[in-house]
């Protein structure tokens, strides 16, 4: 296998963007990632994109932003794992350079959800869960995380001030990433009174409705030395699946499928969770970025909820988890997630986070999950 | 509307609770696989979910996809039922204060939900408490 590095990254500003369709909102991120990383060729596009069908009623995407990125005919790919989408597109792009089948690959991730009623996103996003055993009973994504969250509430005490402490800290990173939807800080007794969605999730609780695209270029590490920045490795990357139907886990309170991804990710590395300086996480919901941090290894398992009370996943703590705001303050277009997630970890490599530049980055991770932990991606970045 | 067909073919899961036994490790999955999930195992025997259990999670939802609107805020669990299987479903006949993990409840025959005015009416089981 050959060694891989991402050269360029793109992104742009993440909302309701009620004037900007799928396709314009993909070409506006891809075109950044290929201006970043200075190429003007690319052999192969991935994209993730979890239900454009649903959401847009467009199929047959990969094509059709190839087409409009001007890049026909090179092949392209729509990969799809629910909210995983992204960070499946980046593993896919990952093979693709180190097999040596293509040298240089724009992987993109993309959702454009704002063109259907609140109604309709939360039936789409629901496809994520098992239709005919969840869905039929009229379980909603919070409803599942609501149901995971009582459960590790009961199995170790966690507390609902303890969940509202995630919001705040992932808004107080947002406040500082001009590019998130929500950059603006929101206090734990605001997230505590925020109306309830699912109990006990409230409003505050739960990443929003987001149009937005991500998108980053991987060449061979021999290519990436040639440009003059700053070298970005992709030095691990793990998968794992588990089942979709939450009913059907040995126990609901822990997300094996993360804890599968990051090991295989890190021992591809050839590191330990230690060795890490930050993380990306997928904070869907509160719950889900404490659950995370057990299932990593960040926290003990069962003291997710003592970590970020301790402050050790805040941005001056330890062990920093979502900089960037996180899915919660930066807004959630499910596919680009994944790959947003590795756009905000080069930045930090490169020392180009500005105000929200954890000191001294050297080692990224970035964790990436669909529907209730049914699919999970990690990736491991170094740089050199 | 979606083909009626998607209904009636889970008619024995939802209204007579047919799962399957894997014939080599003794693992009860419902709905019914081909492939044991633990074992791999390919043969089954017939088995009827137990009709009682105890919760081991729940939540009220209050924001409801579409055609569940009209009956927000209504209250989901997962139980363990007696047989080891978990199963999610609709919690009815309870009061959302009294909803705790370990509650005792049983299963019931109920109307689900209505595919719209042209659509079908679901039915289904449902966790009541005992």
């Amino acid at each position: 296998m050959r060694d891989v590095a991402v050269i360029g990254i793109g992104m742009t500003k993440w909302g309701e963007l009620w004037e900007k369709s799928l396709r314009t909102i993909f070409v506006e991120s891809a075109l950044l990632a290929l201006e970043d990383a200075g190429v003007d060729r690319i052999d192969s596009m991935v994209v993730g994109c979890m239900s454009s069908g649903l959401f847009v009623g467009q199929e047959h995407l990969a094509s059709l932003l190839a087409d409009y990125l001007g890049r026909t005919p090179v092949p392209a790919a729509r990969v799809e794992s629910a909210c995983a989408s992204g960070g499946l597109a980046l593993r896919q792009g990952f093979i693709e350079v180190a097999s040596g089948a293509s040298d240089i690959v724009l992987v993109g991730g993309v959702e454009k959800m704002t063109d259907v009623t609140g109604c309709e996103a939360t039936y789409a996003l629901g496809t994520a869960a098992d239709q005919e055993y969840e869905g039929f009973h009229g379980l909603t994504f919070p409803g599942l995380y609501a149901m995971m969250a009582v459960a590790h509430m009961h199995k170790y005490g966690t507390t609902r001030r303890q969940m509202a402490l995630v919001a705040a800290k992932n808004h107080e990173n947002g406040s500082k990433n001009p590019l998130a939807q929500f950059p603006f800080k929101v206090s734990v007794e605001a997230v505590l009174d925020s109306v309830l969605v699912a109990d006990p999730l409230r409003i505050l609780d739960c990443s929003p409705i987001t149009d937005g695209a991500a998108a980053v270029v991987l060449a061979p590490v021999e290519t990436a030395k040639a440009l003059k920045k700053p070298v970005v490795r992709i030095v691990g990357t793990g998968q794992a699946t588990d089942t979709i139907a939450l009913s059907a886990r040995r126990d609901l309170a822990w997300l094996e499928s993360t804890y599968q991804a990051g090991r295989k990710a890190l021992a591809m590395a050839g590191r330990a969770i230690g060795d890490i300086d930050l993380f990306e996480v997928h904070d869907c919901f509160t719950i889900a970025e404490i659950m995370v941090t057990e299932a990593l290894g960040i926290a003990e398992k069962g003291k997710g909820g003592r970590a970020v009370e301790d402050g050790l996943t805040a941005l001056g703590g330890k062990a920093p988890v979502n900089p960037s705001g996180g899915l919660k303050a930066k807004g959630h277009p499910v596919g680009a997630t994944g790959v947003a997630q590795a756009v905000e970890i080069v930045k930090q490599l490169r020392g180009e986070a500005g105000a929200r530049q954890v000191k001294n980055a050297r080692r990224g991770l970035s964790q990436n999950m669909g529907g209730t932990g049914g699919s999970a991606l990690v990736h491991v970045f170094e740089a050199d | 509307m979606p083909n009626p067909a998607k209904n009636w073919r889970e008619i024995p899961q939802r209204y007579r609770l047919e799962a399957g036994t894997c014939k080599n490790c003794g693992h009860v999955s419902f709905p019914p696989r081909l492939v044991c999930p633990r074992c791999g195992g390919r043969e089954f025997a017939p088995h009827t979910l137990a009709g009682a259990g105890e919760l081991v999670t729940y939540t009220v939802i209050r924001v409801a996809p579409g055609s569940f609107e009209d009956q927000a805020p209504y209250a989901v669990g997962i139980a363990a039922l007696e047989d080891g299987v978990k199963l999610t479903a609709q919690v009815v006949d309870c009061d959302f204060s009294a909803l705790k993990v370990g509650m005792r409840v049983r299963l019931e025959f109920r109307r689900v939900s209505e595919e719209g005015p042209a659509g079908v009416i679901n039915y289904g089981y449902k966790f009541v408490p005992v």
